[in-house]
């Protein structure tokens, strides 16, 4: 595997990443191996501005010709914009998962959340190991 | 090209024209169009070159091999055909009264005996028109089962990772909030995992058995007893029924309620959207909310049974009797087999998968579960061949076409990378095995030599390698004038 993992991101096991701004707001996408895997992606449902997410709560889907599949929001709180880019390019996930294929920021409620976060050698092996 | 871009103005088909104009003085002025509508234009010799091409560039069960996995495209015998199109089937009025539908109304009936014996079910309803609805009307039941017991809280239905997709999709049409389980490395439902999402919140769990991946859910007794205890139903995706036919009974399982796709299992012919037919069949408990019309028989005659018989029904699904020609056809193909029939159905096609799959593994290709025994269909994984060679099981999908076999399901389940689902049904003879056994394995030696060839397949085809991701992109499904 020889995806992009940047480090100052927090990663999950479901494959978003974060990304933590300084006023308590974070940015949230899918990393570059979730794209790989899912191929060109077709569409992207992108949460609502103003719904609150728990952390682990189906917040997005992304959709390839091979399969939809559900983005889990990593952290707890509020939704504060969506990159309403994706609504008419979704390969831009593709092209830049890490920047201009983020999917949407949040306010956060609880920013010791992204503590229990992996950070990027925790989850290229984590990414490594599913691929057995 | 389609039909309307051969159109030249004022071209007809003369031989074909009625004799006479229609009378329209029965028909208010308001209601009468003013405009002829945009047919194409096309003489009867272009019309029949035209739809006779397009039927030469099908690629089809009555052509080719067709293994695609968790489809059951096994022959259509030509009987069920013949008699399904017998006039008396075909020319019965829908609203003819139950006097003159004798005849049909008995072959539904027992149709509907012959689907309650062979699942271990307690009553059958056929009237779903296809698998979805099937589905759709199964989950109904379970939220009406537990609605009638005023048991609101139960909110959530447990679907595995590798269900149908159809399963989550069902599940929340029915407002329900879905679960998901993972599956275990040997293939089974991963029962401990099940356990911790169990509780008052269950409405119940939908299952595939054999599973998706091939392979019988060996601990089902187990699933369904802990199931049962915390209150939820379990629900049969009736898809992979085609192993199991006559051998065990989902009812026997422990299972509430079933859907069949008689398209798949009683050989009825699909693809292409249909029609299919997606009978449902229940345990004692749901009984009452089955969906109608079904067929009663009282001992002497036989006739409809609607909401007036059936008050806690969930509703009607259908306006008249579902897909009645599938449903003849499905009970021709019963009747055909008989209950010694059934048997070797599902036997025939486990020792086709079983076959199919030992002679890939023996050529080198990889199965996704080689320490279990495939049921009637198998997962071959092409990871290997995606890594070092750059071959996708895309590619392989498509050169297969070449060498005149259909593609396996690809890409499905999901959780096994670069997947072929293959399932050969009992159809297939011996030779037509072994041919597609060495169409891959020639596959495999041209990804090593020359990958080329199997990355821009197919060759052969009426079209080359589609843009699936423009198509999804920029859907473009309809002509209209102009265009």
């Amino acid at each position: 595997m020889s995806n992009d993992v940047p480090s100052e991101l927090k990663y999950t096991k479901s494959h978003e990443w974060v990304r933590a701004d300084d006023d308590g707001i974070a940015t949230v996408g899918i990393t570059d191996h979730a794209q790989e895997l899912l191929g060109d992606l077709v569409f992207v449902e992108l949460p609502e501005v103003g719904a609150e997410l728990g952390a682990g709560a189906e917040c997005a889907v992304v959709e390839s010709v091979k399969a939809a599949s559900d983005v889990y929001s990593p952290v707890t709180g509020e939704v504060i914009e969506a990159n309403e880019l994706l609504a008419d390019s979704p390969e831009t996930i593709n092209q830049d998962a890490y920047e201009e294929g983020w999917i949407y920021r949040i306010r956060l409620s609880d920013p010791s959340e992204l503590d229990a976060l992996m950070d990027a050698d925790a989850y290229a092996e984590h990414a490594e190991s599913e691929e057995h | 090209m389609l039909i309307f871009e051969q159109s030249r103005g004022g071209r007809r088909a003369f031989a074909q024209a009625p004799a006479q104009k229609a009378e329209l003085s029965g028909i208010p002025e308001t209601m009468q169009r003013k405009q002829p509508p945009a047919l194409p234009e096309v003489s009867e010799m272009q019309t029949v070159r035209h739809y006779t091409r397009l039927s030469q560039k099908n690629f089809s069960i009555d052509t080719e091999f067709y293994p695609l996995g968790s489809c059951t495209m096994k022959y259509n015998p030509r009987a069920c055909n013949a008699l399904a199109m017998l006039p008396a089937i075909l020319g019965r009025h829908p609203h003819a009264p139950d006097s003159h539908s004798q005849g049909f109304l008995a072959c539904m009936y027992e149709l509907q005996e012959m689907l309650k014996d062979v699942t271990g079910m307690r009553q059958v309803s056929l009237v779903p028109a296809a698998g979805a609805q099937g589905e759709f009307a199964g989950v109904a039941m379970i939220r009406a089962y537990h609605e009638s017991r005023s048991d609101d809280a139960r909110t959530e239905i447990i679907v595995p990772d590798a269900a149908h997709g159809t399963n989550p999709a069902t599940a929340v049409m029915c407002g329900y909030k879905v679960r998901e389980i993972p599956t275990l490395d040997d293939g089974d439902v991963d029962v401990e995992a099940l356990k911790h999402v169990l509780g008052p919140q269950t409405a119940g769990i939908m299952l595939t058995n054999p599973s998706t991946v091939g392979v019988f859910e060996r601990r089902i007794t187990e699933i369904a007893a802990l199931v049962h205890e915390a209150g939820g139903l379990l629900y049969y995706d009736g898809a992979n029924l085609n192993a199991i036919l006559g051998k065990v009974r989902p009812g026997d399982m422990g299972f509430d309620v079933i859907h069949m796709n008689l398209h798949k299992t009683f050989s009825t012919p699909h693809g292409g959207g249909g029609p299919g037919a997606g009978p449902v069949g229940v345990s004692e408990r749901l009984v009452p909310f089955l969906p109608v019309p079904m067929v009663g028989f009282d001992g002497h005659d036989y006739h409809w049974l609607t909401e007036k018989e059936c008050p806690q029904t969930i509703g009607k699904l259908s306006a008249f009797a579902g897909n009645a020609g599938v449903l003849i056809r499905a009970y021709v193909y019963a009747r055909l087999l008989g209950r010694e029939g059934m048997v070797r159905v599902s036997e025939y096609a486990t020792l086709n998968a079983n076959y199919l799959a030992k002679r890939l593994s023996d050529e080198g290709f990889a199965l996704a579960y080689p320490a279990r025994r495939a049921t009637h269909e198998f997962i071959v994984t092409l990871k290997k061949q995606a890594k070092e060679l750059e071959v996708t099981a895309m590619d392989f999908a498509k050169r297969l076409l070449d060498y005149g076999y259909h593609a396996p399901t690809t890409y499905f389940p999901l959780l096994v990378p670069e997947c072929f689902l293959i399932e050969p049904t009992e159809s297939e003879a011996l030779h037509e095995l072994d041919g597609f056994v060495d169409a891959m394995a020639q596959i495999q030696a041209e990804a090593e030599d020359s990958p080329d060839r199997v990355k821009t397949a197919p060759h052969s085809l009426p079209v080359r390698r589609l843009d699936d991701v423009r198509a999804a992109r920029e859907l473009d499904l309809r002509w209209q004038a102009g265009d």
